[in-house]
């Protein structure tokens, strides 16, 4: 390889924090006009080194060198290298939500006529980058209004606006349902066919394998490894084992359930959306789940999934709620979240960072935040107990932590979500709602959350999966319903199920679906 | 040192984070996080001392500061609940002001029996809280708002109270509790070798010596129990011996003077309360889960709404305490009463190490933010230095210890 191939070549990265090699002699080359993948388990280095590129970590504080287009570069901050053509766009948009998207778009890159902003100019300049990436909205369209898939169209319309040349991408599509994620990836393909450079970090090695051109991999802040796609022949296990140093034959626990009584009905559930006067989020849907039983919920975002969780949740969301909820059979009203986790229900969020822990506080204070009340003696808390508890499952669950009193927004994905479901089984639940359990955790650690699963299962409590990754669906549930528009469109047997029927239910548009 | 309820109760609690395991340079930072506002109080009083030439710990000086402090050191208690949860309270200056008109008028102009003026303020109060609470909690307006409202409001209470003249004076026995002290109930015996200290306080603090070192022993067997990591057994019986020795001289120096004020064990009793229920009850817990995240908390079945509507009507009935206390000192209710304690009682908090975020703070911490601030403008005055010079270094300490939290807590985020 020549270096006129090469775009970007990051050598011997070295940087380190106070006690921790976060990375260690990392090389990456990405060839110009290519789509280079990055994959690593959570806590492998990739967005420290994504960091490192960005300036985010300025010069100086790590050791290697970076050479781009041929020229080492000494980055003191993100202007430095988006001065240079490199854009980062991370897993958290940042956009400002009561901002129009022209407004966004052109966010420090004003378009000014004599010292004033144009905004004819600057709306006309902003439609055309929509035009772009393939985005029919107004320009003038405040942010807040958009879907999260829509939104990173308008990041990615911003980077093109700053004459981006090497455009990274962390978890893209993290978020996105399928059709936004296909339309995003194919996005991204024209736009290296104009030239631009994307390097993808991603969890989702099905997108890996569709849309890269090659992929190196990292873990434990080292290289592994750089495969082209092609001449390598690679897999996805092979990217997997890569990752975590092991072969996954399977990457699910193997699991045979034994169906009990049933623990939860909802019939006839109807949920009107509490902020968009009239509008129906979930309608008539019926469902149950029996114990011992792991039963899935698929739907693309925005088809309810979410929103009919919580509302049974103890009317977590929604207004105008009508329908039953039977526990054990018998009809319960759950108004509130106490009386939900009273009936032994519980319902770990798909959000674990906004709604599911106090960062602040350390595991300890976490694990016993919903089921306080056992560990206290009229109001007072016993926190010699508390810490027993945590610590048995700290030890329980592997979350792996120097001790329970290590703050929570320090811990990776996995373990984070570790917390959140020793939260909830510390309450002793008998039906257990955990809306998209792996999101945004690297595969050893989603393993061992299947692994969890199986053993809630197999305990005799029913478990309601809530997933958007089908495969994910069909490796765990005994029973998956398909949900679309807020309707129950389907519900197939773990035998019966395939991906593309499941996909073909979920697409099924409410209005098609019999009442 | 000058007061024995920060040392007390700050090791009367313990810090958990000082007996958790961990590499030693992160344990470091969080201790220095941690107890960097009793070092720099500690400091603070060092200078003052040397700069007034030992004035500044002389027993009518170490009185007068807890006297002149106390109700500013009552309104923090509340103020670091609420910063906690995440909210503001603007209006506690005129809540002080409302209640202490209001309790005159029932006793000066009414008759009521003091007792029951009392009760019917500390309600009063409450009813003020709730109010507040209610606009906040259960209709969302935010906290700033309602307060700034209540600013206005409750002056305008005072002033209708009132009719912009004082009214007093108040009876004996509050003007005792509020600006007396506690006795020589064992036959005012001084003790020569000590200065003339009266032996019932120095019984007194040697009883309260005793219970620190009892509970802190209950405490550490407790976790030595469930085989928790706790701190070395050298440094453990160290802190104890400070912690006696602040205690003891304090007292003794109280006890030169005319013994203990009967604001200081109204405080005390106040300080430990709050610090119990702020570390053990589950209400303490709940508090900082709202104001950690408030989303996490309302989902893991807290009763958001209702917490914050009860910490309004606490913060309530604690400026009522603060309104009779500052009331009874001067022996009038008056219409000015109470003007800018809003901002004494949140630049305490703040100084003691709450984060402008919400869900980090201890009661201890806000007091011991306040008597920073009590001691700079104590020696200040004692060395003759003008109001504008105060001023400024209050500030500058104000802007200092919020700028050190930031600081710390960027660096502890950055090792990720």
């Amino acid at each position: 390889m020549t270096d006129s191939d090469t775009i970007l070549r990051m050598q011997d990265i070295t940087k380190t924090f106070p006690g921790v090699k976060a990375l260690q002699d990392v090389t990456l080359d990405v060839r110009r006009g290519e789509i280079h993948a990055i994959c690593g388990e959570n806590g492998a280095g990739k967005s420290t080194l994504m960091k490192v590129l960005s300036g985010v970590y300025p010069h100086g504080s790590y050791d290697g060198e970076i050479l781009f287009d041929g020229e080492p570069c000494r980055f003191a901050g993100i202007r430095d290298s988006e001065h240079k053509g490199i854009v980062i766009i991370h897993q958290e948009l940042a956009l400002a939500p009561n901002l129009s998207i022209a407004e966004n778009i052109f966010l420090g890159n004003e378009q000014a006529t004599r010292g004033l902003i144009d905004w004819n100019k600057t709306n006309a300049a902003a439609a055309e980058l929509l035009r772009r990436v393939g985005l029919r909205e107004n320009p003038t369209t405040q942010v807040v209004d958009l879907g999260v898939g829509k939104q990173q169209l308008v990041e990615i319309a911003k980077a093109i606006s700053k004459q981006v040349r090497l455009l990274i991408l962390d978890e893209p599509t993290a978020a996105l349902n399928d059709e936004d994620s296909d339309h995003l990836l194919a996005l991204l393909r024209g736009l290296r066919d104009e030239g631009i450079t994307c390097v993808i970090i991603s969890h989702k090695l099905n997108e890996v394998m569709a849309i890269s051109d090659r992929v190196t991999i990292i873990r434990d802040g080292r290289t592994i490894k750089t495969m082209d796609l092609v001449a390598d022949e690679v897999t996805e296990d092979k990217i997997i084992s890569g990752m975590v140093g092991r072969d996954l034959d399977n990457r699910f626990p193997p699991h045979e359930s034994h169906v009990g009584e049933e623990v939860l009905r909802i019939e006839d559930w109807t949920v009107h959306s509490p902020t968009q006067h009239g509008r129906v989020v979930v309608r008539n849907a019926s469902l149950n789940v029996r114990r011992g039983e792991i039963v899935g919920l698929a739907g693309l975002m925005g088809a309810g999934r979410t929103e009919l969780a919580m509302s049974v949740f103890g009317r977590s969301y929604g207004v105008d709620i009508s329908g039953k909820v039977f526990r054990d059979g018998r009809e319960v009203h759950l108004k509130s979240v106490q009386d939900a986790i009273k009936h032994g229900i519980a319902y770990a969020t798909e959000d674990r960072k906004r709604y599911g822990l106090n960062l602040i506080e350390d595991i300890k204070r976490n694990v016993s935040a919903a089921g306080l009340k056992k560990l206290a003696k009229g109001g007072w808390v016993d926190d010699n107990e508390e810490f027993k508890v945590a610590n048995e499952y700290r030890s329980s669950m592997n979350i792996k932590a120097p001790s329970v009193g290590s703050i929570v927004g320090k811990l990776s994905g996995g373990n984070q979500q570790k917390v959140v479901l020793s939260k909830w089984i510390f309450t002793d639940p008998e039906v257990l709602i955990l809306d998209e359990p792996t999101r945004g955790i690297d595969v050893g650690a989603k393993y061992e959350i299947y692994t969890i699963i199986n053993r809630l299962a197999d305990e005799g409590k029913g478990v309601l999966v809530i997933s958007s990754e089908l495969p994910e669906l069909l490796g765990l549930c005994d029973r998956i319903y398909t949900l679309a528009e807020g309707r129950i469109t389907g519900e197939v047997n773990r035998a019966d199920a395939t991906q593309e029927g499941l996909m073909t239910l979920m697409t099924t548009h409410g209005t098609e679906v019999a009442r | 040192m000058t007061s024995v309820a920060p040392t007390n109760a700050d090791l009367a609690l313990g810090t958990p984070s000082a007996s958790e395991p961990g590499n030693s340079p992160r344990k470091f930072n969080i201790n220095l996080r941690e107890s960097g506002i009793y070092i720099a109080f500690a400091l603070i009083v060092v200078l003052f001392a040397i700069l007034t030439g030992g004035d500044l710990l002389a027993p009518q000086n170490i009185s007068n500061i807890i006297i002149q402090n106390s109700y500013i050191l009552i309104l923090a208690i509340g103020m670091i609940l609420i910063i906690i949860a995440g909210h503001i309270d603007l209006s506690v200056g005129s809540v002080v002001a409302a209640t202490g008109a209001f309790a005159a008028v029932m006793m000066v102009n009414w008759d009521v029996p003091w007792p029951i003026a009392l009760l019917v303020t500390l309600v009063f109060g409450g009813l003020i809280g709730a109010w507040q609470g209610y606009w906040i909690a259960y209709f969302g307006i935010p906290a700033f708002i309602v307060t700034l409202a209540g600013m206005l409001l409750f002056r305008a209470v005072t002033l209708m109270i009132l009719g912009n003249r004082g009214i007093g004076p108040f009876p004996d026995e509050v003007r005792t509790l509020t600006n007396g002290f506690t006795g020589g109930y064992l036959g005012n015996i001084g003790l020569g070798s000590l200065g003339g200290a009266d032996l019932f306080s120095i019984i007194v603090g040697l009883l309260v010596v005793g219970a620190i070192f009892w509970s802190q022993w209950r405490t550490r067997a407790g976790r030595q129990k469930y085989l928790q990591v706790v701190e070395p057994f050298g440094m453990f019986i160290a802190k104890i011996v400070i912690a006696a020795v602040v205690v003891m001289a304090v007292i003794i120096q109280l006890a030169r003077f005319r013994n203990l004020p009967w604001v200081l064990v109204l405080l005390a009793i106040l300080v430990i309360g709050y610090s119990v229920v702020t570390n053990r009850a589950v209400f303490g817990r709940q508090i900082y889960a709202v104001g950690g995240n408030l989303q996490a908390a309302t989902l893991s079945g807290v009763k958001v709404k209702g917490v914050v509507f009860w910490l309004f009507v606490n913060m309530g009935v604690l400026a009522a305490v603060a309104g009779i206390v500052f009331a009874g000192r001067l022996n009038q209710a008056n219409p000015t009463a109470g003007n800018s304690f809003e901002l004494d009682a949140i630049a305490a908090a703040f100084i003691g190490g709450a984060a402008v975020q919400g869900g980090v703070g201890k009661v201890v911490g806000a007091i011991t933010g306040g008597l920073i601030m009590g001691v700079i403008n104590n020696g200040m005055s004692l060395i003759g230095a003008p109001s504008e010079q105060v001023m400024l270094v209050k500030g500058a300490v104000l802007l200092a210890a919020v700028a050190f939290d930031v600081w710390s807590k960027r660096r502890a985020g950055a090792s990720r």
